[in-house]
């Protein structure tokens, strides 16, 4: 049982860091880099993302017996599409004027490698249980690279966070956080503080393990 | 007010540009832009297809709309530009077996490029006629292809200089996008 | 769910390139997912339909009521050629859509209508209002723009721009068929005259598209909505 749950634990995570969509496999870059220009705007596109990814994988799980291989490409496409179509009459549902900041950004969920790259190297062979938590890290993991943007572009290209004003009215803006090219360089630069980061754990692993080693001869 | 197709493709082309200025299609320009000789025939082959996926979209819009089915509009483009990069694909490798080699292995990735569907749903959700679908497609076609073979340069002079190990890879491509997005930002204001 | 399978998860010696499936079972297959499909997008469009409605018709009146502050309902029509009548569905070709807002005593306060111009990075959507009395528009309201963040925004909150629209002068000529004056947006500093708006110094473009946005929707919509005023005056 502890061993099926460390599985379990470990097809979540998976998502979340080994294999993190956002920043180790660079998929999904379009809505990531064009919605973020806010934390709200981030939180819900990463949900959105999160429950279609969820839904797609179920359906695509359990039809996994059904699906001929030659038009499983087409199958896992219409499935994915109805699950967008599905959320953006959601999204219009709830609220309009997030509707409108996410713009045909929605739509574009479809397109999304990070939905059909799962659906078809991970759901299509599994059963539904895995493959939904598996989407459900794979989701999170999305959520958590788009909130990393959208909190930093939002919080020095409008000194606010979820709307609330951080620095007082004084605060100048850095105006280029929330265009386009903000956006590259924010990403850039989360890429290079995680390869540095990585690049210390590395050195510093090395010497460590020696040490160890010398401890267990002497 | 009235666009002319000139000025939606010279926005879509420089001061809107699908690559830096809309984050459209980001996953081939990082990909393929490593090299000139890849990317130059990547970016026609993705114009072409947004050509084809506009045309296919405006018929299809309106035989939707005249049928009040706008909720089915989603799902019919993505199954039409998926069938219009398998039609291209065989038309190619039967008509042109040099040009289907040399695009062959890109022509699949295309119907997962958010440029081609974003083509068929901003022109949807702008209301444009057929002639301004037209410059819509072929100006963001060409505003990708421009993207990626700028891109392409710089990475091609970038592998005879010395850059620091934490930054090869990704994160200098992204740092180099933003730049290229920073002077796109200065076409901005053309023809209005 | 019960197709059956597909022969090549029993016969081994097929080579895996060959294509394996029949292709009715293809087709089943689509069939059931393509349904599947059909249902799920159907049941969503017919469940967030009334939702979606009453969510454009909120966002819709919060609009109309911030360009004409006493309007306490609105009324949808479309302006033809042959006069106005009340709104209903998609706007047919040839016809403009405006919103009548009428205040607490269901008297006409106000006509608001859409414009739109090319601005500094895309085009700039605007929502102005006329007032009829004063033949003049009073205020806009942006729907959807583009334009830099501190820089474009200026014309939602800069003081001296603003000001221009406390009594635009949009008469219309003698003959009724196009503005007296052309409404037209001139340089920081340069406003002689009523029609004209003064534009703000470093957002030039964006300015311009606004004075643009109006002066095109007014040309179009004044001519036919000014003579059927008397249709509109009450709430219907």
């Amino acid at each position: 049982m502890n061993l099926g749950q460390a599985k379990t634990f470990d097809e979540f995570m998976e998502g979340i860091w080994r294999q993190n969509p956002v920043f180790v496999m660079a998929l999904g870059m379009c809505p990531t880099l064009a919605v973020t220009v806010s934390a709200i705007n981030a939180l819900s596109m990463g949900v959105a993302t999160t429950f279609v990814l969820i839904c797609s994988c179920l359906l695509v799980s359990l039809l996994r017996r059904v699906i001929p291989k030659e038009v499983r490409i087409a199958t896992y496409i219409v499935i994915i599409a109805t699950f967008v179509t599905v959320t953006d009459y959601a999204i219009q549902a709830i609220s309009l004027t997030l509707y409108d900041a996410l713009g045909a950004f929605i739509q574009l969920i479809v397109v999304n490698c990070v939905i059909l790259g799962r659906a078809e190297a991970h759901a299509s062979k599994v059963s539904p249980l895995t493959a939904v938590i598996n989407a459900a890290g794979m989701g999170a993991g999305f959520t958590i690279g788009l909130l990393a943007l959208g909190t930093v572009r939002e919080i020095f290209g409008n000194g606010t966070l979820f709307g609330i004003s951080l620095f007082g009215a004084n605060f100048q803006p850095w105006v280029i956080m929330v265009l386009p090219p903000g956006g590259f360089f924010v990403l850039g630069g989360w890429l290079l503080l995680f390869a540095w980061w990585a690049k210390r754990r590395d050195k510093a692993a090395l010497p460590a393990d020696k040490a160890a080693e010398g401890h267990q001869h002497a | 007010m009235h666009e002319s197709a000139a000025q939606i493709f010279i926005s879509a082309l420089l001061a809107n540009n699908f690559v830096l200025a809309m984050f459209l299609g980001l996953c081939p320009f990082l990909g393929v832009s490593a090299r000139l000789d890849t990317a130059f025939p990547m970016g026609v082959a993705t114009t072409f297809v947004m050509l084809v996926a506009s045309l296919c979209a405006f018929g299809l819009n309106l035989l939707l709309s005249s049928l009040h089915l706008e909720f089915l509009r989603l799902i019919s483009y993505i199954v039409i530009i998926a069938s219009a990069v398998q039609l291209v694909e065989m038309v190619l490798k039967k008509r042109s077996p040099t040009l289907f080699r040399a695009l062959g292995i890109f022509l699949p990735l295309i119907t997962t490029n958010c440029a081609v569907l974003g083509v068929a749903l901003f022109q949807t959700a702008r209301e444009y006629d057929f002639l301004q679908s037209l410059a819509f497609s072929l100006g963001g076609g060409a505003g990708f292809t421009l993207a990626l073979v700028l891109m392409a340069s710089v990475r091609e002079r970038l592998q005879l200089s010395d850059v620091p190990g934490i930054a090869q890879g990704t994160a200098m491509t992204l740092v180099l996008a933003g730049i290229l997005s920073l002077g796109f930002m200065g076409f901005a204001g053309i023809g209005s | 769910m019960n197709a059956p399978q597909p022969p090549e998860s029993s016969s081994a010696p097929v080579p895996p390139s060959a294509p394996t499936t029949p292709t009715a079972a293809m087709i089943r297959t689509l069939g059931l997912v393509a349904t599947i499909c059909g249902l799920i997008i159907v049941g969503a469009y017919q469940g967030s339909f009334s939702a979606v409605q009453e969510n454009k018709r909120i966002a819709l009146e919060r609009a109309v009521f911030k360009v004409i502050p006493s309007a306490r309902s609105i009324g949808e029509y479309f302006a033809t050629a042959n006069g106005v009548t009340p709104a209903s569905g998609d706007t047919p070709p040839g016809a403009i859509r405006f919103y009548a807002g009428y205040d607490a005593d269901g008297k006409l306060a106000g006509v608001a209508a859409e414009g739109a111009a090319k601005g500094y990075a895309d085009v700039v959507r605007i929502l102005f209002a006329w007032i009829p009395e004063c033949q003049c528009v009073t205020g806009f309201g942006l729907v959807s723009s583009r334009e830099t963040p501190g820089i474009g925004d200026k014309i939602l909150v800069d003081r001296d721009f603003l000001a221009n629209f406390k009594e635009l002068d949009v008469r219309l000529n003698a003959d009724m068929n196009a503005l007296a004056n052309e409404v037209k947006t001139v340089k920081h500093g340069t406003k002689t005259q009523p029609w004209q708006i003064d534009a703000i110094s470093g957002a030039t473009i964006t300015s311009r598209a606004v004075g643009r946005g109006i002066n095109e929707a007014a040309q179009a919509l004044l001519p036919r909505v000014a003579p059927h005023l008397d249709s509109i005056r009450t709430k219907p």
